[in-house]
């Protein structure tokens, strides 16, 4: 029934990306919140991180040979789907703990889903990553779980 | 705010938001974002055939986690947000961020909110929803 979705890319559900560590710091906090308009005093003085910080300090920082022709961040940690062409998709986070600047977070990435729809011009492939982020003393603090579609 | 006084269909104050060149250059140096769709003009018009500078689908997501917590004030916490990218937006367009009570749980003290980026035309680009918990008294 599934014509895109192979064996062998369907045997990626269920891997994750190694870990991935990074330190909070006031200055990314206060760029952040700069940049996205915040308004609230503890954010542009970066003695909170606003809630979609994570999404900056996890963005992905790759060398000049990973970045694909239209300045995409080629991601190694998805599998090669036979569709290309990226639409919006979905987010969304569940907040466990706030972030403060000093925090170190580690990221795990797990592929938790791909399955493949029907769309009005063709084939569409969905696929879900889950981010969970905690701290150094272990605790969760967030899980972000995105859906994107390739056409 | 109090949980007793809240009800289905209170609205969240709403914001204008009109993101420049500026603003978008600095939101995607923040995320060390390299997509030209948001900085590279005859790329994203010619290559990609966009009618400009697309602003970056968090940003927007960005926008309704604001909406809220201004909204929310010290009152409680965000507790989950979710939201899809419907359809671009574009540097220069004014957009609408606003949200509207969809539930009260007095028990639990949390409350759902719809949420919503809209542009000029009124078209819903961005839904969301997310979950607030008050804190007591």
């Amino acid at each position: 029934m599934s014509s895109l979705l192979t064996p062998e890319l369907l045997a990626h559900i269920g891997r994750s990306a190694p870990p991935h560590r990074e330190l909070v710091t006031r200055r990314d906090i206060r760029k952040y919140a700069i940049a996205t308009g915040q308004r609230l005093r503890k954010y542009l003085d970066g003695d909170e991180a606003p809630p979609m910080f994570h999404v900056a300090l996890f963005w992905p920082v790759v060398e000049r040979d990973e970045i694909a022709p239209d300045g995409v961040a080629i991601d190694s940690f998805l599998p090669d789907f036979p569709l290309k062409r990226a639409m919006a998709g979905g987010l969304k986070i569940e907040y466990a703990r706030p972030v403060f600047p000093g925090d170190w977070l580690t990221a795990t990435r797990t592929l938790t889903d791909i399955y493949e729809k029907q769309g009005r011009s063709g084939p569409l492939i969905f696929y879900e990553v889950v981010m969970q982020v905690t701290n150094d003393a272990g605790d969760a603090v967030l899980t972000e779980t995105t859906t994107r579609i390739l056409r | 705010m109090n949980i007793d006084t809240l009800n289905i269909g209170d609205e969240l104050p709403t914001r204008d938001v009109e993101c420049d060149v500026v603003q978008l250059f600095q939101y995607n140096a923040a995320l060390w974002n390299a997509h030209r769709i948001h900085f590279d003009y005859p790329y994203a018009t010619q290559e990609e055939g966009y009618p400009g500078l697309v602003i970056a689908g968090p940003l927007m997501g960005d926008w309704l986690s604001q909406c809220v917590i201004e909204w929310l004030g010290d009152h409680g916490r965000l507790v989950s947000i979710e939201y899809s990218n419907r359809a671009a937006a574009y540097v220069g367009e004014v957009l609408h961020v606003g949200g509207i009570v969809t539930a009260v749980d007095p028990a639990a003290r949390t409350v759902s909110v719809e949420l919503y980026v809209r542009n000029d035309a009124g078209e819903t680009i961005t839904p969301g929803a997310a979950v607030v918990e008050l804190g007591a008294g």
